[in-house]
């Protein structure tokens, strides 16, 4: 089964989590233009490599965190806080 | 080669030594009229119906692994029809049509098995939703009967119906319309046909960029067998629509997911109907061979990985013995997963891109099997004619910036 680390309570099973999708979307001025508010709605990068998302640790502390994760191979290769910016070196790196 | 009860007999008398491949293997030429990517049921199919609905052979499908290889070969086989809304009913049911007559069509036996699809309702509100649902379909011109308690247990002797059942069944409704059909066969069928028309499946072939020309049309596909021309493309590739628009250069409002099945060792009939239980998360058909073939909700977190999380698997075969107790004691044989391409409506996206020439076919999520032989005339239609057949209007792209959405989360059974 898939571990994921929780910040606060360290490795744990990946059912104790929800995953809440792309992380980093930030919601454009409310007089964006329709294509603007449906790119921001709708559209994503969905890649197939290093994906920065959120997740909550629903069934245990409660806390939300980002990680960045591999979509092939499901490694998490950083973990780091909702406010933070994801690590420089992982920013646009896509396979 | 045409295939018959004849055929057989007179194969058997030369000791079978007479049968060809279904399909030739060629090398792709360096130019094509259409080229369409991915050689799934989809695509397969639009190359079918190009072919034969608008007389354009000079065909290609390029397939990055093997013909059928994807969501084609990995799903739960299921076909039916049981939508909301009069948009996805026509749509599906189009499908469903094309499907009845599909072996005669292509002189493959696709193994149609119309079985009947039953929802099971486990509680009053199930009830009040499925009366809803089917009232929905009869308001669209599709049947749908609905069930009391006793009709489920009589038609599906195998589940729980015992005061003590842990979920218990109040009622259901079924599309009798509704089965199954052998998922390869419709990948087999439709590429035998395609390349008797003279359409070349160029199998191991991995796109690997888009050309175009200084107005932004796309002009060729640059391959792992090299440039091929052409100017009007196709794509139909399911959980990978992203990968490929990326390369194209646009967006898609896609989110890729796996989506397990598994299948139990084989055993002797013991359901002979679909039955899908929204409410615990089990989907379960018998294959013709035995197996009880078991389908789920998805992972629920972006993957292209091809493998099933094994807590999804865990609470899929919790749900089914929950509902039926006596399959305990069969064993998994297998367990696989698909790459689904989700979006938030849960219909499809069947039409142009940003890219002139460049035309997709996806956004199936978790039902693109039922869909494959709409999905494959639709996409040949508007790759021949330049424009959308009236049945894909609704479902553009488009709709993600006017907000007309096309809601079926709810007709895809299984909440995902």
């Amino acid at each position: 089964m898939m571990q994921l680390p929780c910040p606060l309570c360290g490795p744990r099973d990946e059912w104790e989590f929800a995953c809440g999708g792309t992380t980093h979307i930030s919601r454009p001025d409310l007089q964006a233009s329709d294509a603007a508010w449906g790119e921001y709605l709708f559209f994503r990068d969905n890649p197939r490599g290093v994906h920065l998302e959120r997740w909550r640790h629903t069934f245990g502390c409660g806390n939300w965190f980002n990680i960045a994760r591999h979509t092939v191979t499901h490694e998490v290769l950083a973990v780091y806080g909702m406010g933070e910016p994801p690590p420089a070196h992982l920013r646009s790196e896509r396979s | 080669m045409r295939y018959s009860a004849l055929a057989l007999v007179r194969g058997a008398l030369a000791a079978h030594r007479n049968w060809t491949p279904a399909w030739r293997s060629p090398e792709p030429k360096r130019a094509y009229d259409i080229v369409i990517v991915g050689a799934g049921g989809h695509g397969l199919a639009a190359a079918y119906y190009l072919a034969r609905n608008h007389g354009i052979r000079n065909v290609a499908v390029l397939e990055r692994g093997w013909l059928g290889g994807g969501n084609t070969g990995r799903n739960t086989t299921v076909v039916r029809s049981n939508y909301l809304y009069p948009e996805s009913a026509r749509l599906y049911d189009f499908a469903l049509k094309l499907y009845e007559g599909l072996s005669r069509e292509l002189n493959f036996n696709i193994m149609l098995s119309q079985r009947g699809h039953i929802m099971l309702a486990h509680s009053r509100h199930d009830l009040e939703s499925i009366a809803r649902w089917a009232n929905a379909m009869h308001m669209n011109g599709i049947q749908a009967e609905l069930l009391n308690r006793e009709q489920v247990g009589e038609l599906i002797p195998a589940l729980d119906m015992s005061p003590q059942a842990r979920y218990p069944v109040l009622g259901g409704f079924m599309q009798r319309r509704g089965g199954t059909a052998r998922h390869d066969a419709v990948a087999w069928g439709y590429a035998r046909a395609a390349d008797a028309l003279g359409v070349d499946i160029i199998q191991n072939c991995e796109v690997t960029g888009f050309a175009k020309a200084a107005s932004g049309a796309v002009t060729g596909i640059e391959t792992s067998l090299g440039r091929i021309q052409a100017t009007r493309v196709g794509i139909a590739v399911a959980g990978h629509s992203s990968v490929l628009a990326r390369l194209a250069g646009f967006q898609l409002p896609v989110t890729s997911y796996a989506l397990q099945a598994m299948v139990t060792e084989p055993v002797k009939p013991a359901l002979d109907k679909v039955v899908i239980s929204p409410g615990t998360g089990a989907y379960v058909s018998q294959s013709d061979k035995g197996e009880m073939v078991i389908g789920g909700g998805l992972d629920l977190f972006p993957s292209y990985a091809q493998r099933g999380s094994f807590a999804v698997l865990q609470s899929v075969v919790a749900a089914t013995l929950a509902i039926f107790p006596s399959f305990s004691r069969l064993r998994l044989m297998r367990q696989w997963a698909g790459i689904v391409d989700v979006v938030h409506d849960s219909s499809p996206i069947l039409g142009p891109t940003p890219v002139p020439g460049l035309y997709i076919n996806c956004g199936w999520g978790t039902g693109g099997f039922k869909a494959i032989p709409a999905g494959g005339w639709l996409l040949a239609h508007v790759l021949a004619t330049g424009r959308n057949h009236e049945l894909a209007e609704p479902f553009q792209l488009e709709r993600f910036v006017s907000g007309r959405l096309i809601d079926e989360a709810a007709a895809s059974g299984i909440a995902h």
